[in-house]
């Protein structure tokens, strides 16, 4: 089935709805940035979200994992995503499992995979180097050094960073090509600065100034490490997607509450064929993204070599209807959607920092026209 | 029979019988069949496909075969799809009274009413169109005012029905009527069978902004309808009308869709690429890519929703988002048409038949989100069936 969820999916989607609306409220996060937390998330949360399984779902059962697929994956994000959910669940258990089972070494694997499985270990992609998403501007270097290499560079928006345990790193090595290296973010040389973003996640700034790598930190198990490298940026499109169209549908329920529950000129302002007509369309909007994002994590499980144009195309368009359906939410509101106290605007502004990962419906955009040959 | 020897069987059978001619695409009208008592057809070809067709009742596969059809089962009639598609058979015969009169006769009609009318439209023999909408009656259409009076065994009707596709060259109209002046006005129409070979049907074709159409305006002056030719109860037109619609609303979504000049097709005939194949003006290709994104999203949505009702969700009012979606993707496409041609999209007449033909579909597609129910209208629709919110 391509798009709907099979029964094991089902279950799995009422479970973690379940539980993250107890564990994981709005609150949460609400109380993550009032009390400026240093790393952005809840350990406590994702050892829960382990002991529940779903680190595993991307990890074989030979690794302690239980391998139900990106369909899966996606479902706990979308769940993340109604919940404004801060966690290390897209860095880890989908890019870290991801990078692990396209590049990792047999050693890589076997050490890290069910450690991923497990919840005990975050990771953090450090990738970008500019101030957009651009996956094929990378100055880092790593340089041969006897067994090993030398790393230079400087990463932007490193997400998790501060609370990771290990980063993945791309770097141009003499061969001019990307590659992929894990790298200890205690590590002399590493210099990680917090920044405090908009949708109150702390993600990183990265200098890399002579960091010294081992020969094995090199993510060699991949035949081509540039089409690694772009697949695993195509499964972080998909699923981030997936935490997007969550958060849409969230801040359309909200609004369509706050329609029916407000009254104005002595009537229920529901009834306003005005606001009416802005959430039929914003309905359309939302269907026509569900159908996007369903396609594009079934084929990453069903036929990866079809995903780039469905991911971009997923990405793109979950970023564009993530922020209408927060900038709505927040018209339709009224005033009261531009307070603090009503959360419809922390939906706006985890839209656009979710939006901007990976690449913005501009540059999916862009990625789409590519791949279709105009 | 299993699926299996009736797929084996079938094709077969096609391969013997569909002529080497309508296994072409269709390229225009002229090529479509229509039927009725005024056809003309335009290859003895096409008239052999027909009657071959009819004979099997595969005109309309799924029809029972007493009135006509060909009494397969819904996985049959997907095999016979499936094989007409592979040889690449032209439609042996388009009509509306296959799409939409003929699901609300099986579903509404009595026997007699059934054993009348279904087997000449299966045959193409009867050509019909539909009177809805009129002069003061478009997105308010429940406030028609076509009367019908009864007198003895008949209706007498007066009034005007307008956009009344192919009219003209139609021989029978299904048409909502007015017949109980005094019952509220949900109540008070019947869906009639009008003969319209008889003095008091006239019709006037109407020109469009896109040139010619099919379109008419039809006039009932004293015409009479046998009471034996009401479909359902006096009184019952609105709710068949309504079963009808969401027929009416399918097709032109599937139409919407699929098919047609795209823009990037659209810019290599105007010479607009680079030799990379990239699209000249990068803002215009901007504007693509996002419709291409929206396309996929509509064609994925069309699966899905196909996929959901095979679990037995069904369609429901969604039809409405579908047909809101569609149709204004559909305009999105030819405004980028004709802004990836420039100059050469202006063209309107010159020495070839298809010159001005992109003009023409991007004129008319202007009327996509007004037929069948306004975009406004479906979005009333989804707001109060899908969204459940409040009437005023």
């Amino acid at each position: 089935m391509t798009f709907v969820l099979n029964e094991d999916e089902q279950m799995l989607r009422d479970s973690a709805r379940g539980f993250l609306a107890e564990a994981s409220p709005v609150s949460a996060l609400r109380k993550l940035r009032d009390a400026k937390d240093p790393v952005g998330f809840s350990k406590e949360l994702w050892g829960q979200m382990a002991e529940m399984g779903w680190t595993g779902v991307l990890v074989e059962e030979a690794h302690g994992g239980v391998e139900m697929g990106y369909s899966a994956a996606g479902v706990i994000l979308e769940e993340i995503g109604r919940t404004l959910t801060s966690s290390p669940y897209l860095s880890t258990a989908v890019m870290g499992a991801t990078v692990l089972n396209l590049a990792g070494t047999d050693a890589q694997k076997d050490s890290w995979l069910p450690r991923i499985a497990a919840g005990e270990c975050v990771f953090a992609f450090a990738l970008d180097e500019r101030a957009r998403h651009n996956p094929e501007k990378i100055d880092a270097r790593a340089v041969k050094d006897g067994n090993g290499f030398r790393l230079n560079g400087a990463k932007r928006y490193v997400v998790n960073a501060m609370g990771a345990d290990m980063l993945v790193v791309a770097a141009r090595t003499e061969d001019d090509k990307i590659n992929l290296f894990l790298v200890d973010p205690k590590a002399d040389g590493v210099e990680r600065t917090a920044r405090r973003t908009v949708d109150s996640h702390v993600p990183a700034d990265i200098k890399f100034a002579d960091v010294k790598l081992t020969g094995e930190s090199l993510m060699a198990g991949a035949e081509d490490s540039e089409a690694a490298y772009r697949h695993l940026l195509d499964a972080g499109r998909a699923c981030q997607a997936a935490e997007l169209y969550g958060s849409a549908l969230q801040a359309f329920d909200v609004t369509l509450d706050y329609l029916k529950g407000r009254e104005q000129f002595g009537v229920s302002i529901a009834t306003f064929q005005g606001l009416q007509h802005r959430a039929a369309h914003l309905y359309g909007e939302l269907e026509l993204t569900q159908s996007l994002v369903r396609r594009a994590l079934t084929t990453l499980d069903t036929q990866p070599s079809q995903a780039p144009l469905w991911c971009a195309a997923a990405k793109a368009k979950a970023t564009q209807v993530a922020r209408l359906a927060a900038a709505e939410g927040i018209q339709m509101h009224g005033g009261v959607g531009m307070t603090d106290e009503y959360d419809i605007g922390l939906y706006y502004k985890r839209a656009q920092a979710a939006g901007e990962y990976l690449g913005d419906d501009a540059f999916g955009a862009g990625e789409v026209a590519r791949l279709s040959g105009y | 029979m299993s699926l299996d020897t009736f797929r084996k069987d079938t094709r077969a059978w096609l391969e013997a019988n569909c002529p080497e001619s309508m296994r072409k695409p269709i390229r225009s009208e002229a090529d479509i069949c229509w039927g009725g008592k005024n056809w003309t057809f335009a290859s003895a070809d096409q008239k052999v496909w027909l009657d071959r067709m009819a004979e099997k009742g595969w005109t309309v596969p799924a029809w029972p075969t007493e009135y006509g059809g060909g009494g397969l089962s819904k996985d049959e009639a997907f095999v016979l799809k499936e094989e007409l598609k592979a040889i690449g058979a032209r439609s042996p015969l388009d009509s509306f009274g296959i799409w939409m009169l003929g699901p609300a006769l099986l579903k509404y009609g009595t026997h007699e009413q059934k054993a009348e009318h279904l087997p000449p439209i299966a045959r193409g023999e009867i050509r019909w169109c539909q009177g809805y909408s009129e002069p003061g009656a478009g997105s308010d259409l429940v406030s028609l005012r076509t009367k019908g009076v009864l007198d003895g065994d008949a209706y007498t009707v007066n009034g005007q029905k307008v956009w009344t596709s192919y009219a003209d060259q139609s021989d029978w109209i299904f048409a909502l009527v007015r017949t109980e002046a005094d019952a509220p006005k949900y109540n008070g129409i019947s869906f009639l069978l009008i003969d319209m070979e008889q003095p008091g049907v006239s019709t006037k074709p109407i020109k469009l902004i896109s040139g010619k159409s099919p379109f008419c305006e039809t006039f009932f002056d004293d015409a009479k309808a046998l009471v034996r030719n009401r479909l359902g109860e006096a009184g019952q037109g609105w709710e068949i009308a309504k079963y009808l619609l969401s027929h009416e609303r399918a097709g032109i979504v599937s139409e919407a869709a699929f098919g047609g000049l795209n823009p990037v097709t659209a810019a290599h005939q105007s010479g607009e690429v680079e030799e990379d194949g990239r699209l000249s003006d990068p803002v215009l290709r901007g504007d693509v890519a996002r419709l291409t994104i929206d396309g996929l999203a509509f064609d994925a949505t069309m699966r899905r929703v196909k996929e959901e009702a095979d679990h037995g969700e069904g369609v429901g009012a969604r039809a409405s988002m579908l047909k809101y979606i569609g149709t204004e993707l559909n305009k999105r496409r030819n405004e980028l048409n004709m802004s990836a041609l420039g100059y050469d999209g202006l063209l309107w007449e010159g020495d070839k038949e298809s010159d001005g033909e992109t003009a023409r579909s991007w004129l008319r597609s202007r009327a996509n989100s007004i037929e069948g129910g306004t975009s406004e209208i479906q979005l009333n629709i989804v707001a109060k069936r899908v969204l459940d919110l409040p009437s005023a």
